[in-house]
């Protein structure tokens, strides 16, 4: 593709809170799209991201980097704001510092200034999502999702969650693409825990290699065996996601074809809901999965 | 510029994590240097109270750049707390070593490239290209459309490549985009998945070693090392060539240790002993090698914002209360001193502790750069030679990589698989490709009790000690001289050429309370 006029520019934020980097890795990670079609071409013709303010890769630090920061957020719903990592709350903010133009606050603060005037929210990562690994027991930075530390600053806006620990990269452009193509997905396309149904829309244990061997009752009892995980721990027939099939790296391999366990890292209240990881789940344990009553869907609760 | 003035880059970008700098410069001399890191975490109390085997799993997730290096330093740790740690199967060693080489290779491509390189390299230079490399055509078009993010807006005024060899490296960072995945698509033939791999746990690993396993490993490593031999390390040397100021400065503490890493044995069970890649010592500018007992590490907080009484303990024994907001402090990451001094971890530092003890593959290739550059040893002690010890290093493991690979026995154990003891303690320390990291835990009642990490950056990005000595990233600053305090790439050069990984850093917490009510629960 070659330049055109009618190129529409869709800026973007990516606010780094509470986080590891892995969620940023990921994207690097992907193959088609991958990051060049992303951030430098336009793979949907007549789209581009123009990525403001990413502080992994952006050319800019220090106060350059919040110049055009700043003026990107002037705009009112003229970006989108992808969060990645958990937002911390604890000593009023001080676990996390962020910088503005022209003064130091804290990254609650900030991720609540960013939102305010986004257009939409990417949660990207099962922290941004669901407070994930930052927010384990006994949470000690007081780490929260991005969604819930809107609504407990009263500020409503259209969040979608991409979680995973990492997530596949297709899950984040997949999810970028259909905002491109066809607007943000609508209630229809999301589940109750606020994925795309495209690609959380099914259990890692329906669509796993070694499904044969559990019906089989083929099991593997220690690292390295051949078998169905479930004796070591597999989250994989609570847990919705398309690894199986979409394998990660390009298709070259994921957790469960590489004789670990799925840990259910896509999953609310990962990894408090998925340890002791090689604890064998059991019927009685099913229940931290429930039936949300008015969607019917499935969703994860916390252990009591 | 002149007279006497503060310069703050926050956020230092392009790096892992949330740090900020500070220096004084009078008369645009660095007087005065501060590392601040922004952010608290506290994995470490996470971890407590867990089935010990998580971990490895688990501690991996304080950094999504180098999750590998936590693995391994937690599998290491948990070898020795089930009293395994002279029986991982060679296998697992085996597919252990390539899971965290193949790491190393997608770190230090990353960090020469897409961390580093945009502060030597104007990808512009691109706007009128007329040939037919497509990577440069891409970033033309780009460059056209007019926004530029995000790669505009950046400081200016000291791009010192030539055209040519501006466009040459921006096509080599998009070609470094698909190097790098490369390598994680290779981690992930014995990981499972990467970031956050899953193939490494205590015992040895998960994975299964086939022929078609090991070719499709060996195959991507073969084109990362045409890549590291022929475009990386001869993309460091024509900075180095334009930049060569750039040997003189950042040059820091000079001392430099290794726990070592990379087991080519697992025999010996104490791992500084063990026979390794890497081997384990202490270095200072006289490059005469030093023994390291890693019981003589002590972590400072006064400067930080934890409690003063938690000050000058050994990790093992570590016990810090946070203290938002402390008025002496002015980072979330401590001071880590061995024997009370700073030491500079890292790629460099290995290379130095692996030249002094008479390491034949470093010496040769410490020698060939030296002769190439006709620069003296002292010359690696600086910003590019951070970045050329990165590169090397990048070819020296990839290399001892196609050894390892060779070595896998299909249908032989991958792991001594385990249920968790009762009670056990050990420590597990390796390299990260960030430098030494450390893991120490204890297990009572079948969980653990005790969790605590010593990271790279922790050692590079530290604060001030108890003693007022500035950590080595700030060492590093003092004495240089900033041109445009508006542009000052003199702080960014020498901050981003220890590559610092700062959610790694920044996690180290037990707050006491927290832990003591834990112990009673237990």
């Amino acid at each position: 593709m070659g330049e055109g006029d009618d190129m529409t520019e869709h800026p973007a934020i990516w606010f780094q809170a509470s986080a590891c980097s892995g969620c940023v890795v990921s994207v690097l990670n992907g193959v088609a799209p991958n990051i060049r079609d992303l951030i430098v071409d336009h793979r949907v013709p007549g789209h581009h991201v123009s990525l403001r303010f990413q502080p992994t890769v952006m050319a800019a630090a220090g106060d350059a980097a919040l110049e055009i920061l700043a003026a990107t957020e002037e705009v009112k719903e003229g970006y989108v704001l992808v969060v990645e990592g958990a937002v911390p709350t604890g000593a009023g903010g001080l676990f996390g510092y962020a910088a503005k133009r022209g003064a130091q606050t804290t990254m609650h603060a900030r991720a609540l200034e960013l939102a305010e005037n986004a257009l939409a929210i990417v949660a990207l990562g099962t922290c941004s999502s669901y407070g994930g690994m930052h927010a384990a027991e006994p949470n000690p930075a007081g780490c929260v999702s991005i969604g819930e530390a809107l609504s407990g600053a009263g500020i409503e806006k259209p969040v979608i969650n991409v979680p995973g620990c990492p997530p596949h990269p297709d899950w984040f452009t997949g999810t970028v693409a259909h905002a491109l193509l066809f607007g943000l997905p609508g209630p229809d396309a999301v589940d109750t825990a606020g994925r795309p149904k495209r690609f959380y829309g099914r259990l890692v244990h329906d669509l796993c290699q070694r499904r044969g061997d559990f019906e089989a009752h083929k099991f593997a009892e220690a690292a390295g065996e051949p078998g169905c995980l479930y004796e070591l721990g597999c989250k994989g027939p609570w847990t919705h996601a398309d690894c199986p099939e979409r394998e990660f790296n390009g298709g070259v391999n994921w957790c469960v074809k590489a004789g670990s366990p799925c840990q259910g890292c896509v999953e609310p209240f990962f990894p408090d809901v998925s340890c002791p990881i090689y604890a064998k789940i059991g019927l009685l344990e099913l229940p931290r999965i429930v039936r949300d009553e008015e969607s019917g869907e499935l969703v994860a609760v916390r252990r009591p | 510029m002149s007279g006497r003035e503060t310069i703050s880059v926050d956020p230092i970008t392009r790096i892992e994590g949330h740090l900020k700098v500070e220096v004084v410069a009078d008369n645009g001399e660095v007087k005065e240097a501060r590392c601040s890191g922004q952010l608290f975490r506290g994995f470490e109390l996470m971890l407590l109270n867990r089935d010990p085997r998580d971990a490895s799993l688990l501690s991996q997730r304080v950094c999504g750049v180098c999750p590998v290096a936590h693995a391994m330093a937690s599998a290491l740790c948990l070898d020795a707390c089930f009293g395994i740690d002279g029986r991982v199967p060679d296998n697992g060693r085996v597919m252990r070593n390539l899971v965290l080489g193949a790491n190393f290779l997608q770190s230090h491509i990353l960090h020469f490239y897409h961390l580093a390189a945009l502060d030597f390299v104007d990808v512009t230079a691109g706007a009128d290209y007329e040939g037919a490399d497509d990577r440069l055509g891409s970033l033309r078009d780009f460059i056209k459309r007019g926004e530029l993010a995000p790669f505009m807006p950046r400081y200016e005024g000291d791009y010192r490549l030539s055209k040519e060899a501006n466009q040459q490296a921006a096509s080599h960072y998009v070609q470094a985009l698909e190097a790098r995945r490369a390598a994680h698509e290779m981690l992930s033939v014995f990981g499972g998945k990467m970031p956050h791999q899953v193939g490494i746990v205590v015992g040895g690993c998960t994975e299964t070693p086939t022929a078609d396993k090991i070719a499709a490993f060996l195959s991507r490593l073969e084109m990362l090392r045409r890549f590291i031999e022929g475009i990386y390390i001869p993309d460091v040397l024509t900075v180095a060539e334009a930049y060569g100021d750039y040997f003189e400065i950042g040059g820091g503490v000079k001392r430099w240790l290794s726990y070592g890493g990379l087991e080519l044995e697992t025999e010996e069970t104490n791992l500084v002993a063990r026979e390794r890649f890497f081997p384990s010592g202490r270095v200072g500018a006289d490059l005469k090698p030093a023994a390291l007992d890693v019981g003589r590490i002590a972590e400072h907080v006064r400067h930080s914002w934890y409690a003063d009484e938690s000050s000058g303990r050994h990790p093992s024994k570590g016990e810090t209360v946070p203290a938002p907001g402390k008025e002496s402090g002015y980072s979330w990451i401590k001071a880590p001193r061995y024997e009370g001094e700073p030491y500079e971890v890292g790629p460099l530092a290995r290379l130095l502790v692996a030249y002094a003890r008479g390491d034949r593959g470093a010496r040769g290739e410490v020698e060939g750069v030296l002769s190439r550059l006709d620069a003296k040893p002292e010359a690696l002690f600086s910003v590019l030679g951070r970045h050329a010890a990165r590169a090397l290093e990048a070819k020296r493991v990839a290399e001892a990589m196609v050894g390892w690979a060779m070595e896998l026995r299909p249908g032989e154990p991958v792991c001594e698989w385990r249920e968790p003891p009762e009670a056990g303690r050990g420590m597990g320390v390796t390299e990260a490709p960030r430098g030494s990291v450390g893991h120490w835990a204890e297990i009572e009642g079948g969980k653990l009790v005790r969790y605590q990490l010593v990271v790279p950056t922790t050692w590079n990005a530290s604060p001030q000690d108890d003693e007022g000595k500035p950590g080595p990233m700030e060492q590093a600053l003092v004495g240089t001289r900033i041109r445009d305090a508006e542009n000052p790439f003199e702080v960014v050069r020498i901050v981003r050429s220890f590559d610092p990984c700062l959610a790694c850093s920044v996690h180290m917490l037990t707050p006491k309370g927290q832990e003591l009510a834990r112990c009673r629960v237990l």
